[in-house]
Protein backbone atom coordinates (compact mmCIF):
# COMPACT_ATOMS: atom_id res chain seq x y z
CA UNK A 1 0.00 0.00 0.00
CA UNK A 2 1.42 3.26 -1.09
CA UNK A 3 1.12 5.46 1.95
CA UNK A 4 3.41 8.38 0.95
CA UNK A 5 -0.09 10.56 0.74
CA UNK A 6 -4.24 9.99 0.73
CA UNK A 7 -6.78 7.88 1.52
CA UNK A 8 -4.44 4.62 2.16
CA UNK A 9 -6.09 3.59 5.91
CA UNK A 10 -9.71 2.45 4.26
CA UNK A 11 -7.47 0.14 1.54
CA UNK A 12 -5.53 -1.26 4.39
CA UNK A 13 -9.19 -1.99 6.32
CA UNK A 14 -10.51 -3.62 3.68
CA UNK A 15 -7.33 -5.80 2.84
CA UNK A 16 -7.45 -6.71 6.47
CA UNK A 17 -11.23 -8.01 6.70
CA UNK A 18 -10.15 -9.78 3.44
CA UNK A 19 -7.29 -11.73 5.27
CA UNK A 20 -4.94 -10.25 3.36
CA UNK A 21 -0.89 -9.32 4.64
CA UNK A 22 -0.37 -6.03 3.63
CA UNK A 23 2.11 -3.02 4.48
CA UNK A 24 2.61 0.10 4.10
CA UNK A 25 5.05 1.52 1.06
CA UNK A 26 7.49 4.54 2.29
CA UNK A 27 10.34 3.83 0.28
CA UNK A 28 11.28 2.01 -2.65
CA UNK A 29 12.71 -1.07 -0.62
CA UNK A 30 9.63 -1.82 0.79
CA UNK A 31 8.54 -2.54 -3.07
CA UNK A 32 10.70 -6.02 -2.14
CA UNK A 33 8.78 -8.92 -1.88
CA UNK A 34 4.86 -7.75 -2.23
CA UNK A 35 2.88 -9.14 -4.83
CA UNK A 36 0.78 -5.81 -5.78
CA UNK A 37 1.09 -2.45 -4.82
CA UNK A 38 -2.15 0.00 -4.51
CA UNK A 39 -1.85 3.68 -5.08
CA UNK A 40 -4.51 5.17 -3.17
CA UNK A 41 -6.66 8.36 -3.72
CA UNK A 42 -5.78 11.61 -2.44
CA UNK A 43 -3.70 14.74 -4.53
CA UNK A 44 -2.21 13.51 -7.57
CA UNK A 45 -0.07 16.24 -8.01
CA UNK A 46 1.34 15.68 -4.60
CA UNK A 47 1.95 11.98 -4.54
CA UNK A 48 3.65 12.06 -7.93
CA UNK A 49 6.05 14.84 -6.78
CA UNK A 50 6.66 11.97 -3.81
CA UNK A 51 7.06 9.40 -6.09
CA UNK A 52 9.80 11.63 -7.88
CA UNK A 53 11.16 13.13 -5.09
CA UNK A 54 11.66 8.95 -3.15
CA UNK A 55 12.67 7.71 -6.53
CA UNK A 56 9.61 5.56 -7.32
CA UNK A 57 9.15 6.61 -11.14
CA UNK A 58 12.13 4.27 -11.96
CA UNK A 59 11.36 1.25 -9.76
CA UNK A 60 8.43 0.76 -10.10
CA UNK A 61 8.17 -0.21 -14.01
CA UNK A 62 10.84 -2.07 -13.06
CA UNK A 63 9.19 -3.76 -10.30
CA UNK A 64 5.86 -4.26 -13.10
CA UNK A 65 8.21 -5.81 -15.76
CA UNK A 66 9.15 -8.36 -13.10
CA UNK A 67 5.61 -9.22 -12.75
CA UNK A 68 4.44 -6.51 -10.24
CA UNK A 69 0.34 -5.82 -10.26
CA UNK A 70 -0.48 -2.63 -9.94
CA UNK A 71 -4.31 -0.75 -8.27
CA UNK A 72 -4.32 2.76 -8.43
CA UNK A 73 -8.11 4.55 -6.95
CA UNK A 74 -9.00 8.27 -8.35
CA UNK A 75 -5.54 9.93 -7.80
CA UNK A 76 -3.69 6.81 -8.36
CA UNK A 77 -5.32 6.10 -11.83
CA UNK A 78 -4.23 9.50 -12.69
CA UNK A 79 -0.91 8.66 -11.89
CA UNK A 80 -1.10 5.48 -13.86
CA UNK A 81 -2.57 7.14 -16.87
CA UNK A 82 -0.55 7.78 -20.38
CA UNK A 83 -2.39 11.27 -20.61
CA UNK A 84 -3.49 13.56 -18.05
CA UNK A 85 -5.87 16.57 -20.06
CA UNK A 86 -4.72 19.86 -19.32
CA UNK A 87 -1.93 19.04 -16.95
CA UNK A 88 1.79 19.06 -16.99
CA UNK A 89 2.63 16.69 -14.22
CA UNK A 90 4.49 13.87 -12.87
CA UNK A 91 2.96 10.70 -13.63
CA UNK A 92 3.97 6.47 -14.12
CA UNK A 93 1.67 6.57 -17.59
CA UNK A 94 1.92 2.48 -17.27
CA UNK A 95 -1.74 2.44 -18.79
CA UNK A 96 -2.67 3.25 -21.74
CA UNK A 97 -5.94 6.06 -21.51
CA UNK A 98 -6.14 9.60 -21.14
CA UNK A 99 -7.59 10.54 -18.16
CA UNK A 100 -9.40 14.58 -17.23
CA UNK A 101 -8.47 15.28 -13.75
CA UNK A 102 -11.38 16.97 -11.39
CA UNK A 103 -13.71 16.44 -14.26
CA UNK A 104 -17.26 16.20 -12.64
CA UNK A 105 -16.45 19.39 -11.21
CA UNK A 106 -15.62 20.57 -7.63
CA UNK A 107 -16.41 18.92 -4.79
CA UNK A 108 -20.15 19.86 -4.61
CA UNK A 109 -20.84 17.77 -7.50
CA UNK A 110 -18.79 14.75 -5.60
CA UNK A 111 -21.35 11.68 -5.70
CA UNK A 112 -22.19 8.01 -4.41
CA UNK A 113 -23.73 5.55 -7.31
CA UNK A 114 -22.77 2.04 -8.37
CA UNK A 115 -20.71 0.61 -10.82
CA UNK A 116 -21.98 -1.87 -13.67
CA UNK A 117 -19.42 -4.53 -14.38
CA UNK A 118 -19.96 -6.16 -17.73
CA UNK A 119 -21.67 -9.51 -16.19
CA UNK A 120 -24.75 -6.89 -15.45
CA UNK A 121 -23.35 -7.63 -11.48
CA UNK A 122 -23.17 -3.46 -9.22
CA UNK A 123 -20.85 -2.71 -6.83
CA UNK A 124 -21.34 0.45 -4.79
CA UNK A 125 -19.16 3.68 -5.58
CA UNK A 126 -17.65 6.87 -4.24
CA UNK A 127 -16.66 9.54 -7.06
CA UNK A 128 -15.14 11.74 -5.31
CA UNK A 129 -13.53 14.95 -7.60
CA UNK A 130 -13.36 12.14 -9.88
CA UNK A 131 -11.25 11.76 -12.74
CA UNK A 132 -12.62 10.92 -16.24
CA UNK A 133 -11.11 8.40 -18.73
CA UNK A 134 -11.12 10.42 -22.31
CA UNK A 135 -9.15 7.72 -24.34
CA UNK A 136 -9.00 4.16 -23.93
CA UNK A 137 -5.77 2.02 -25.31
CA UNK A 138 -6.36 -0.87 -27.47
CA UNK A 139 -4.51 -3.38 -24.68
CA UNK A 140 -7.41 -1.78 -22.05
CA UNK A 141 -10.19 -3.94 -20.89
CA UNK A 142 -13.06 -2.19 -19.26
CA UNK A 143 -14.81 -3.84 -16.60
CA UNK A 144 -17.22 -1.69 -15.60
CA UNK A 145 -18.99 1.68 -16.27
CA UNK A 146 -21.37 4.08 -14.54
CA UNK A 147 -23.55 6.20 -16.97
CA UNK A 148 -21.78 5.19 -20.14
CA UNK A 149 -18.41 6.12 -18.84
CA UNK A 150 -15.69 3.40 -18.52
CA UNK A 151 -14.96 3.71 -14.85
CA UNK A 152 -12.73 0.22 -13.78
CA UNK A 153 -10.59 -0.61 -16.52
CA UNK A 154 -7.46 -3.07 -16.64
CA UNK A 155 -4.64 -3.68 -19.02
CA UNK A 156 -2.39 -6.86 -17.98
CA UNK A 157 -1.64 -6.78 -14.25
CA UNK A 158 -2.48 -3.12 -13.38
CA UNK A 159 -5.87 -1.88 -12.55
CA UNK A 160 -7.67 1.61 -12.09
CA UNK A 161 -10.95 2.79 -10.64
CA UNK A 162 -12.38 6.47 -11.20
CA UNK A 163 -14.28 5.55 -8.13
CA UNK A 164 -13.68 5.10 -4.21
CA UNK A 165 -14.67 1.17 -3.45
CA UNK A 166 -12.28 1.32 -0.45
CA UNK A 167 -14.72 3.38 0.99
CA UNK A 168 -17.72 0.84 1.16
CA UNK A 169 -18.63 -1.86 2.61
CA UNK A 170 -17.95 -3.86 -1.09
CA UNK A 171 -14.51 -5.97 -1.05
CA UNK A 172 -15.40 -6.65 -4.62
CA UNK A 173 -13.13 -4.51 -6.65
CA UNK A 174 -10.22 -5.69 -4.08
CA UNK A 175 -11.43 -8.91 -4.34
CA UNK A 176 -10.47 -8.59 -8.67
CA UNK A 177 -6.88 -7.23 -7.62
CA UNK A 178 -6.09 -10.15 -5.80
CA UNK A 179 -6.70 -12.25 -8.06
CA UNK A 180 -4.43 -10.35 -10.80
CA UNK A 181 -1.80 -10.60 -7.63
CA UNK A 182 -2.24 -14.23 -7.57
CA UNK A 183 -2.95 -13.88 -4.49
CA UNK A 184 -6.08 -16.94 -2.65
CA UNK A 185 -7.68 -13.82 0.00
CA UNK A 186 -9.26 -17.64 1.15
CA UNK A 187 -5.92 -19.43 1.69
CA UNK A 188 -3.84 -16.42 2.20
CA UNK A 189 -3.36 -16.75 6.38
CA UNK A 190 -3.47 -13.48 8.09
CA UNK A 191 -0.30 -12.31 9.49
CA UNK A 192 -1.56 -9.94 11.68
CA UNK A 193 2.39 -8.98 12.65
CA UNK A 194 2.51 -6.98 9.01
CA UNK A 195 -0.52 -5.23 9.01
CA UNK A 196 0.01 -1.94 10.24
CA UNK A 197 -2.78 0.07 12.34
CA UNK B 1 -18.18 -1.21 12.69
CA UNK B 2 -21.34 -2.28 13.51
CA UNK B 3 -24.66 -0.39 11.77
CA UNK B 4 -25.75 1.19 14.69
CA UNK B 5 -22.45 3.74 14.42
CA UNK B 6 -23.88 7.22 14.62
CA UNK B 7 -21.81 7.94 11.48
CA UNK B 8 -23.08 4.65 9.82
CA UNK B 9 -26.57 6.45 10.07
CA UNK B 10 -25.88 9.90 8.01
CA UNK B 11 -27.47 10.86 5.10
CA UNK B 12 -25.40 9.89 1.70
CA UNK B 13 -23.26 12.57 0.64
CA UNK B 14 -21.86 12.22 4.41
CA UNK B 15 -19.15 9.36 2.69
CA UNK B 16 -18.30 11.86 -0.17
CA UNK B 17 -17.79 14.65 2.46
CA UNK B 18 -15.85 12.22 5.04
CA UNK B 19 -14.11 10.67 1.67
CA UNK B 20 -12.78 13.84 0.61
CA UNK B 21 -11.04 14.37 3.87
CA UNK B 22 -9.86 10.86 4.09
CA UNK B 23 -7.95 11.90 0.62
CA UNK B 24 -6.28 14.69 2.37
CA UNK B 25 -4.71 12.74 5.17
CA UNK B 26 -1.15 13.07 5.22
CA UNK B 27 -0.72 16.42 3.51
CA UNK B 28 -0.14 19.81 4.08
CA UNK B 29 -2.61 22.48 3.43
CA UNK B 30 -1.59 26.10 3.27
CA UNK B 31 -2.70 29.85 3.63
CA UNK B 32 -2.56 31.38 0.50
CA UNK B 33 -3.86 34.89 -0.56
CA UNK B 34 -3.10 35.33 -4.14
CA UNK B 35 -2.74 33.16 -7.03
CA UNK B 36 0.72 33.13 -7.10
CA UNK B 37 0.53 32.08 -3.59
CA UNK B 38 -1.46 29.43 -4.53
CA UNK B 39 1.08 27.92 -7.50
CA UNK B 40 3.80 28.18 -5.14
CA UNK B 41 1.98 26.28 -2.46
CA UNK B 42 0.76 23.57 -5.32
CA UNK B 43 3.94 23.13 -6.68
CA UNK B 44 5.60 22.27 -3.41
CA UNK B 45 3.11 19.28 -3.43
CA UNK B 46 0.00 20.97 -0.73
CA UNK B 47 -2.96 18.87 -0.78
CA UNK B 48 -5.07 21.80 -0.88
CA UNK B 49 -5.19 25.72 0.07
CA UNK B 50 -6.92 28.12 2.11
CA UNK B 51 -8.19 31.41 0.60
CA UNK B 52 -7.69 34.09 2.84
CA UNK B 53 -7.72 37.53 2.22
CA UNK B 54 -5.05 37.96 4.95
CA UNK B 55 -2.90 35.22 7.28
CA UNK B 56 -3.89 35.00 10.87
CA UNK B 57 -0.61 36.51 11.32
CA UNK B 58 -2.02 40.24 10.04
CA UNK B 59 -5.30 39.66 10.97
CA UNK B 60 -3.77 39.69 14.29
CA UNK B 61 -1.54 42.62 14.03
CA UNK B 62 -4.20 44.79 12.14
CA UNK B 63 -7.03 44.20 14.33
CA UNK B 64 -10.49 45.31 13.22
CA UNK B 65 -13.10 42.24 12.22
CA UNK B 66 -12.09 39.49 10.34
CA UNK B 67 -14.30 38.22 6.99
CA UNK B 68 -14.88 36.15 4.55
CA UNK B 69 -12.81 36.92 1.85
CA UNK B 70 -13.40 38.91 -1.15
CA UNK B 71 -15.30 36.01 -4.42
CA UNK B 72 -12.67 37.47 -6.67
CA UNK B 73 -9.59 36.18 -4.35
CA UNK B 74 -10.95 33.01 -4.12
CA UNK B 75 -12.22 32.79 -7.63
CA UNK B 76 -8.89 33.85 -8.92
CA UNK B 77 -7.08 30.96 -6.49
CA UNK B 78 -9.53 28.49 -7.82
CA UNK B 79 -8.39 29.34 -11.35
CA UNK B 80 -4.99 29.22 -10.52
CA UNK B 81 -4.52 25.60 -9.22
CA UNK B 82 -5.97 21.77 -9.71
CA UNK B 83 -6.09 20.93 -6.02
CA UNK B 84 -8.60 21.59 -3.89
CA UNK B 85 -9.57 24.92 -2.44
CA UNK B 86 -10.73 25.82 0.92
CA UNK B 87 -12.20 28.96 2.28
CA UNK B 88 -13.35 30.12 5.48
CA UNK B 89 -16.49 31.81 7.09
CA UNK B 90 -16.90 33.23 10.55
CA UNK B 91 -18.38 30.77 13.41
CA UNK B 92 -21.96 31.08 13.03
CA UNK B 93 -22.01 33.03 10.01
CA UNK B 94 -24.69 30.71 7.61
CA UNK B 95 -24.75 33.12 5.04
CA UNK B 96 -20.87 33.27 4.26
CA UNK B 97 -21.41 29.47 3.90
CA UNK B 98 -24.20 29.91 1.47
CA UNK B 99 -22.09 32.26 -0.46
CA UNK B 100 -18.95 29.39 -0.12
CA UNK B 101 -20.71 26.74 -1.48
CA UNK B 102 -21.94 28.91 -4.60
CA UNK B 103 -18.63 29.88 -5.58
CA UNK B 104 -17.74 26.26 -5.75
CA UNK B 105 -15.27 25.94 -2.74
CA UNK B 106 -14.31 22.00 -2.04
CA UNK B 107 -14.26 22.72 1.93
CA UNK B 108 -15.34 25.16 4.30
CA UNK B 109 -13.41 26.23 7.86
CA UNK B 110 -15.85 27.72 10.19
CA UNK B 111 -12.97 29.16 12.05
CA UNK B 112 -12.38 31.07 15.17
CA UNK B 113 -9.54 32.78 13.04
CA UNK B 114 -12.71 35.03 11.67
CA UNK B 115 -14.30 37.37 13.96
CA UNK B 116 -17.50 35.38 15.14
CA UNK B 117 -21.12 36.33 14.27
CA UNK B 118 -23.02 34.95 16.48
CA UNK B 119 -21.88 33.88 20.21
CA UNK B 120 -24.19 31.43 20.74
CA UNK B 121 -24.25 28.96 17.96
CA UNK B 122 -22.52 27.69 14.77
CA UNK B 123 -23.86 27.10 11.47
CA UNK B 124 -25.65 23.95 10.82
CA UNK B 125 -23.44 22.04 8.66
CA UNK B 126 -26.21 19.11 7.65
CA UNK B 127 -27.98 21.06 4.78
CA UNK B 128 -24.82 22.20 2.78
CA UNK B 129 -23.74 19.82 0.05
CA UNK B 130 -20.40 21.47 0.75
CA UNK B 131 -18.04 19.97 3.67
CA UNK B 132 -17.24 21.70 6.92
CA UNK B 133 -14.14 21.36 9.10
CA UNK B 134 -14.01 23.00 12.73
CA UNK B 135 -11.57 23.41 15.33
CA UNK B 136 -11.74 22.13 18.88
CA UNK B 137 -9.82 22.14 21.35
CA UNK B 138 -11.05 19.09 23.22
CA UNK B 139 -13.21 15.80 22.44
CA UNK B 140 -16.48 17.54 23.70
CA UNK B 141 -15.75 20.18 21.18
CA UNK B 142 -14.73 17.89 18.75
CA UNK B 143 -18.16 15.87 19.25
CA UNK B 144 -20.44 19.11 18.93
CA UNK B 145 -18.90 20.11 15.82
CA UNK B 146 -19.64 16.56 14.20
CA UNK B 147 -23.00 16.41 15.59
CA UNK B 148 -23.35 20.13 13.92
CA UNK B 149 -22.40 17.72 10.51
CA UNK B 150 -18.45 18.83 10.21
CA UNK B 151 -17.01 15.92 8.22
CA UNK B 152 -13.18 17.13 9.17
CA UNK B 153 -11.71 18.56 13.02
CA UNK B 154 -8.65 20.07 13.31
CA UNK B 155 -7.48 21.04 16.60
CA UNK B 156 -7.39 24.96 16.92
CA UNK B 157 -3.89 25.19 18.21
CA UNK B 158 -3.05 29.57 18.11
CA UNK B 159 -3.45 30.79 14.61
CA UNK B 160 -0.89 33.19 13.34
CA UNK B 161 1.70 32.75 16.56
CA UNK B 162 4.06 30.27 14.84
CA UNK B 163 4.08 28.99 18.49
CA UNK B 164 3.23 25.00 18.75
CA UNK B 165 2.47 25.33 22.43
CA UNK B 166 -1.22 25.58 21.74
CA UNK B 167 -1.34 22.97 19.15
CA UNK B 168 0.50 20.24 21.03
CA UNK B 169 -1.98 21.35 24.18
CA UNK B 170 -5.18 20.83 22.07
CA UNK B 171 -4.03 17.34 20.33
CA UNK B 172 -2.85 15.96 23.75
CA UNK B 173 -6.31 16.97 25.21
CA UNK B 174 -8.14 15.14 22.63
CA UNK B 175 -5.86 12.00 22.90
CA UNK B 176 -5.96 11.82 26.55
CA UNK B 177 -10.09 12.68 26.30
CA UNK B 178 -10.36 9.79 23.87
CA UNK B 179 -8.67 7.41 25.84
CA UNK B 180 -10.24 7.98 28.97
CA UNK B 181 -14.08 7.64 26.99
CA UNK B 182 -12.50 4.51 25.58
CA UNK B 183 -11.75 3.13 29.25
CA UNK B 184 -15.46 3.90 30.70
CA UNK B 185 -17.94 1.46 31.02
CA UNK B 186 -21.12 1.49 29.15
CA UNK B 187 -23.00 3.20 32.07
CA UNK B 188 -20.45 5.80 32.45
CA UNK B 189 -20.87 6.81 28.87
CA UNK B 190 -24.03 9.32 29.52
CA UNK B 191 -22.54 11.00 32.46
CA UNK B 192 -19.46 11.31 30.63
CA UNK B 193 -21.33 12.81 27.09
CA UNK B 194 -23.08 14.85 29.97
CA UNK B 195 -19.87 16.40 31.01
CA UNK B 196 -18.20 17.06 27.58
CA UNK B 197 -21.48 18.68 26.22
CA UNK B 198 -20.87 16.18 23.79
CA UNK B 199 -23.99 14.11 21.89
CA UNK B 200 -24.61 10.67 23.16
CA UNK B 201 -24.25 8.91 20.20
CA UNK B 202 -20.66 9.63 19.31
CA UNK B 203 -19.68 9.40 22.74
CA UNK B 204 -20.24 5.92 22.37
CA UNK B 205 -19.20 5.59 18.51
CA UNK B 206 -15.87 7.28 19.75
CA UNK B 207 -15.82 5.03 22.71
CA UNK B 208 -16.34 2.15 20.66
CA UNK B 209 -13.62 2.82 18.05
CA UNK B 210 -11.14 4.46 19.91
CA UNK B 211 -11.07 7.83 17.10
CA UNK B 212 -12.93 10.32 16.18
CA UNK B 213 -15.82 9.44 13.49
CA UNK B 214 -13.95 11.81 10.82
CA UNK B 215 -9.71 12.67 10.02
CA UNK B 216 -8.28 14.63 12.25
CA UNK B 217 -5.75 17.33 11.82
CA UNK B 218 -3.71 19.93 13.39
CA UNK B 219 -3.73 23.76 12.78
CA UNK B 220 -2.37 26.68 14.48
CA UNK B 221 1.19 27.52 15.03
CA UNK B 222 3.26 25.33 13.15
CA UNK B 223 6.16 26.88 11.68
CA UNK B 224 8.38 24.40 10.80
CA UNK B 225 8.83 20.91 9.14
CA UNK B 226 9.76 19.44 12.68
CA UNK B 227 6.72 21.24 13.88
CA UNK B 228 4.84 19.46 11.26
CA UNK B 229 6.32 15.97 11.90
CA UNK B 230 5.66 16.77 16.15
CA UNK B 231 2.13 16.88 15.68
CA UNK B 232 1.70 13.83 12.80
CA UNK B 233 3.63 11.88 15.89
CA UNK B 234 0.81 13.11 18.40
CA UNK B 235 -1.69 12.07 16.06
CA UNK B 236 -2.55 14.33 13.53
CA UNK B 237 -3.44 12.71 10.39
CA UNK B 238 -2.81 16.12 7.93
CA UNK B 239 -1.27 19.64 9.13
CA UNK B 240 -2.46 22.48 8.31
CA UNK B 241 0.08 25.18 7.75
CA UNK B 242 -1.38 29.38 8.26
CA UNK B 243 1.25 31.97 8.79
CA UNK B 244 4.29 29.52 8.79
CA UNK B 245 5.03 29.57 4.89
CA UNK B 246 4.60 32.86 3.37
CA UNK B 247 5.88 34.61 6.89
CA UNK B 248 9.11 32.93 6.23
CA UNK B 249 12.15 33.67 4.86
CA UNK B 250 11.72 31.28 1.68
CA UNK B 251 8.18 30.25 1.70
CA UNK B 252 8.69 28.07 -1.63
CA UNK B 253 11.86 25.71 0.28
CA UNK B 254 9.43 25.48 3.56
CA UNK B 255 6.69 25.17 2.17
CA UNK B 256 8.17 21.70 0.01
CA UNK B 257 10.19 20.55 3.05
CA UNK B 258 6.90 20.61 5.51
CA UNK B 259 5.22 18.36 2.71
CA UNK B 260 8.32 15.83 2.44
CA UNK B 261 8.29 15.55 6.91
CA UNK B 262 4.62 15.00 6.84
CA UNK B 263 5.30 12.25 4.52
CA UNK B 264 7.42 11.03 6.33
CA UNK B 265 6.89 12.03 9.85
CA UNK B 266 8.10 9.05 11.58
CA UNK B 267 12.02 8.74 10.01
CA UNK B 268 14.31 11.78 11.57
CA UNK B 269 16.66 11.16 8.83
CA UNK B 270 14.47 12.48 6.11
CA UNK B 271 13.23 15.33 8.43
CA UNK B 272 17.06 16.47 9.36
CA UNK B 273 17.58 16.50 5.82
CA UNK B 274 14.60 18.40 4.92
CA UNK B 275 15.44 20.92 7.53
CA UNK B 276 18.48 22.17 6.37
CA UNK B 277 19.24 25.90 5.28
CA UNK B 278 15.28 26.79 5.20
CA UNK B 279 16.69 30.35 6.09
CA UNK B 280 14.41 32.35 9.10
CA UNK B 281 11.04 30.93 10.32
CA UNK B 282 8.44 33.46 11.30
CA UNK B 283 9.26 35.12 14.20
CA UNK B 284 6.77 33.95 16.60
CA UNK B 285 4.77 34.88 19.52
CA UNK B 286 5.19 33.70 23.14
CA UNK B 287 1.63 32.91 24.54
CA UNK B 288 2.02 34.48 27.67
CA UNK B 289 2.30 37.95 26.08
CA UNK B 290 -0.98 37.60 24.66
CA UNK B 291 -4.27 38.78 26.10
CA UNK B 292 -7.59 36.54 26.70
CA UNK B 293 -8.91 38.67 24.40
CA UNK B 294 -5.82 37.95 21.88
CA UNK B 295 -6.31 34.60 21.99
CA UNK B 296 -8.36 33.08 18.69
CA UNK B 297 -9.11 29.06 20.24
CA UNK B 298 -11.22 30.91 23.06
CA UNK B 299 -13.87 31.16 20.23
CA UNK B 300 -16.25 28.23 19.33
CA UNK B 301 -18.74 27.16 21.89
Amino acid sequence: MLALQGGFDPHLRALDRLGVPSCKVLYVQDLEGIDGLILPGGESTTIGKMLARFGFLEVIPQAVSRGLALFGTCAGMILLARQIRHYDQVHLGLLDIEVERNAYGPQVESFESSVRWRDGRTTPAVFIRAPIIRRLGPQVEVLAEQEGLPVLVRQDRILAASFHPELTSDLSVHRYFLELCGADSQETRRDSSSLQP
Amino acid sequence: MSESLWSERQKSTWKTKVGLAEMLKGGVIMDVTNAQEAQIAEEAGAVAVMALERVPADIRSQGGVARMSDPAIIKAIQNAVSIPVMAKCRIGHFVEAQILEALGVDFIDESEVLTPADEFYHVDKHPFKVPFVCGCRDLGEALRRIGEGAAMIRTKGEAGTGNIVEAVRHMRTLMNDIRRIQSLPPEALMTAAKEMGAPYDLVVEVAKTGKLPVPNFSAGGVATPADAALMMQLGAETVFVGSGIFKSENPARLAKAIVEAVSHYKDPRILAEVSENLGAAMSGIDLRSLTENQRLALRGW
